[in-house]
């Protein structure tokens, strides 16, 4: 379970972090009057924490199923799988919509519709044709005889890349969605807010397929390794 | 959106909530079915789960007559019995009480506690409860699936959970898990709502630490469950695969009747991890919105601010943060590595620490207080001595070498009765007495609750404290009958009698209960907006029941925390929240500040 208390542990200390500004010491028996709140998220929108939330939600659900990644790693019965090439295409793939997506945030902090527009549109691309890649790097493997039952390695692959994609097709959905309201609103500030969620979320999905991709290809292993023998 | 002009106030953060705008109901339909009023959704929350919290009630009764006349019912079978056990204690504990607690007074108290308007993301908090129904409908729909409902016992351990000896073994276990993976999307669609609501939906002047414990409880609660849940969600999929496609992530090499079965290599223990990785948080989402509940309660019907605010809310953030650290003493009996039980052994009884910090505050708040012997305070009080003993029997069992005999036995049912089943139940029944004339403008019958409470409170202890004593003795848990194990004394036998004849009687006061809900929305005299003369803000709305949007006009500016009772020097005996310095009346109190 160490990705997952790792993970939380990471986010208990961002709580650590906001709480102390949040004058937990102050006494407040006795001071009656208004007390203008100063606390850092409340001039944020409520839509971006609880975006920023959600991903908390999605963070520890990828960080559990890798905890029990790695605990069912260690058992006898492991044989890992071969890596598709196309993972490597598809992971260039899901980095480019990501920054097309940053295109599209700083386009439509300008005010510039057309440009913004043309970053979603590159994003859905891309992120369909991520979408696509994994698809066929799930066909190559059933097709070479690595299927979903037969060692708990291929059902993590299986398994772990359904997830991701399907949080990933969530984000296109809201990535379309926001490209027909952009399109159709007269101007791109209001749009501004709906496509820095959208960038967001899928800043974090890449951020994670990532991790995702680093301990299926093992390297995430080999690098604690390393760790290991450096701290012993 | 047309009919009430959502005022606001100038220049202040909280106001400036984009989602706020909210969208009235014009129909029928969208006023009282999909609603997405959080006052209705609580509601409808409520009366979903105490629905499902009388069929659980039913389900213990099959079971206690099992094992107190083992025998007499023939429909009671072994297999029947392990699915009683089963569905008894998921509904309960994930279907009844995160639901009322988080769901019910959740979606009721933040907004209105905090000085909101509503729920920030109103629709999703909507899909948060049909999601809760449908997966409701599912769990119900697993008592008419062949085979019946799992009976793998509230836990689902595998590999016994899909094997073929186990009831409910052809399509139960599936659709309790399917349950629990809508039960998850839908609360995070809920959780997601309440902590954010804390964080920005808060009123002028509402800073963190002016916020009625019950807000700090339930909004802890939330984001420990929103961390929490995610795990008992990866062991459900893992699970689901396992029993549909046939992977091995929890399943080893087995022989079932003779075949050897195409699993193997999986580990069983890996799911006990994950289940109590949420399992054990589970404990305190229930306990934490039941703690701030109890300090809020206390604090108005002894007249006493609460002792120690600020060591509470760091009691409820540590108690919340040391919960993620314990779960691996529930696997004390699975045999792993010394140092771990060591390890694991030491956080819990460190979570003793900040747990008891909160029962001296509110013993010291009731300590020289003007304590009113009000049905609600009545639940509180039982709440503190019940929750008091559940824990002291927590301190045995979290200790590895007394755990391990008394593991399997009566003792961690009564235990865990007592401290999770019994001391949460009287908080939810204290609170639904208590903002009941809130949510109805109506009170309940009085004299109706103190029989329910006496009944309720002396006879769960009447049926949980022999308990203890059966464990002692060596009378194992989850056993349909002791048939030849019996190296226990007759007499146990007649106990375990004596305790279903108390628990019929004890389910069956709950109708009083019921009765009392359903009779007082028309019967129960006229409460008023502020029938306990309280501080907090959904006391002082304009009007109650409270309508789509709370507060009228002008939402509420606070001007002090939620605690000031009793105050020196000033002519009432509670100054609300939202009351400015300059309009709080001065001068001696006429009377001793009682009930008016």
């Amino acid at each position: 379970m160490t990705a997952a208390v790792a993970f939380l542990v990471l986010l208990a200390a961002l709580a650590a972090w906001w709480l102390s500004g949040q004058r937990l010491m102050s006494r407040p028996w006795l001071a009656a009057g208004v007390v203008e709140d100063t606390g850092g998220l409340s001039h944020m929108p409520a839509a971006k924490v609880g975006l920023g939330v959600f991903l908390a939600v999605i963070g520890a659900l990828f960080s559990l199923f890798l905890s029990a990644y790695t605990m069912r790693m260690q058992l006898a019965d492991w044989s890992a799988l071969p890596v598709p090439r196309i993972l490597w295409a598809t992971t260039l793939l899901i980095l480019l919509a990501s920054a097309a997506l940053v295109w599209a945030v700083r386009s439509a902090r300008r005010g510039e519709k057309e440009r913004a527009l043309d970053g979603l549109l590159a994003a859905t691309g891309l992120g369909s044709a991520f979408l696509g890649g994994q698809l066929i790097a799930w066909d190559e493997l059933a097709g070479s005889g690595y299927r979903l039952a037969d060692n708990a390695a291929n059902s993590f692959f299986y398994v772990l890349t359904g997830l991701h994609g399907a949080h990933i097709l969530g984000g296109l959905v809201a990535v379309v969605a926001v490209t027909v309201k952009l399109w159709r609103s007269p101007d791109a500030a209001a749009a501004r807010l709906p496509v820095e969620l959208c960038a967001l979320y899928w800043h974090f999905l890449a951020l994670v397929w990532l991790v995702l991709f680093a301990v299926i290809t093992g390297w995430a292993g080999d690098f604690l390794a390393v760790c290991r023998q450096l701290l012993s | 959106m047309a009919d009430v002009p959502l005022d606001r106030v100038a220049e202040t953060a909280t106001t400036e909530v984009e989602d706020l705008s909210l969208h009235h109901p014009h129909s029928w339909l969208t006023r009282y079915v999909f609603s997405q009023d959080a006052k209705t959704i609580s509601i409808q929350y409520t009366v979903t789960a105490l629905a499902i919290g009388f069929l659980a009630l039913f389900l213990s009764w099959l079971m206690r007559l099992q094992l107190g006349f083992p025998g007499t019912f023939a429909f009671i079978d072994a297999a029947a019995y392990y699915q009683l056990i089963t569905m008894h204690g998921m509904m309960m504990i994930v279907y009844v009480l995160t639901a009322v607690l988080l769901g019910g007074f959740g979606n009721y108290l933040i907004p209105l506690m905090v000085g909101a308007r509503d729920m920030v993301f109103p629709y999703a908090n909507m899909l948060s409860y049909w999601f809760y129904l449908l997966a409701v409908v599912i769990l119900l729909g697993s008592f008419f699936a062949p085979g019946g409902p799992t009976g793998a016992g509230w836990t689902l351990y595998p590999p016994q959970a899909i094997l073929s000896g186990t009831p409910g073994q052809e399509s139960g276990i599936i659709l309790m898990l399917v349950s629990l993976i809508v039960f998850i999307a839908g609360f995070t669609m809920g959780g997601l709502n309440y902590v954010v609501t804390v964080l920005q939906g808060r009123t002028r002047g509402m800073t963190l630490m002016r916020m009625p414990l019950t807000v700090w409880g339930i909004f802890t609660a939330s984001v420990m469950a929103l961390l929490a849940f995610p795990a008992l969600f990866v062991a459900s999929v893992m699970m689901l695969f396992d029993k549909l496609f046939g992977t091995s992530f929890f399943m080893p090499a087995l022989v079932e009747l003779g075949t050897r079965l195409d699993y193997g290599g999986g580990s069983p223990i890996l799911f006990q991890h994950l289940f109590w990785f949420f399992g054990h948080p589970e404990v305190y989402i229930v306990a934490l919105p039941a703690f701030g509940i109890v300090s809020d309660l206390i604090a108005t019907h002894a007249r006493r601010n609460i002792f120690g605010y600020r060591m509470m809310v760091w009691a409820i953030l540590a108690i919340g943060a040391l919960s993620f650290v314990v779960w691996a003493h529930h696997m004390y009996v699975s045999g792993m590595n010394p140092w771990f039980g060591f390890f694991f052994a030491t956080t819990t009884l460190i979570i003793a620490v900040p747990t008891a910090i909160k029962v001296y505050n509110w013993v010291l708040t009731l300590w020289r207080g003007d304590i009113h012997l009000t049905v609600p305070m009545l639940f509180a009080l039982g709440f503190i001595v019940t929750f008091v003993n559940g824990g002291l029997s927590g301190l045995f069992l979290g200790n590895v070498v007394v755990d391990v005999p008394l593991s399997d036995t009566m003792f961690v049912v009564a235990h865990f009765h007592m401290v999770m089943g019994i001391a949460p139940v009287l908080v939810i029944f204290g609170a639904i007495y208590h903002w009941y004339p809130k949510a109805t403008g109506r009170m309940m019958n009085e004299a109706l609750g103190k029989l329910h409470f006496w009944i309720t409170f002396l006879g769960t202890y009447a049926i949980f404290f022999p308990m203890h004593y059966l464990g002692l003795l060596g009378v194992p848990r989850r056993y349909h009958e002791m048939g030849e194990a019996s190296f226990f004394p007759a007499s146990a036998q007649m106990l375990n009698a004596y305790i279903t004849v108390l628990a019929l009687i004890v389910g069956a006061a709950q109708l009083l209960f019921l009765f009392n809900l359903i009779w007082s929305i028309r019967h129960g005299r006229e409460a008023g907006g502020n029938p306990w003369r309280a501080t907090s803000l959904e006391w002082q709305t304009p009007e109650t029941p409270p309508p789509h949007g709370n507060w009228g006009k002008e939402q509420p500016t606070v001007y002090r925390w939620a605690y000031d009772y009793n105050v020196p020097g000033v002519a009432q005996d509670f100054i609300p929240q939202n009351m400015p310095p300059e309009a709080v009346p001065l001068g001696a109190r006429s009377a001793s500040g009682g009930a008016s």
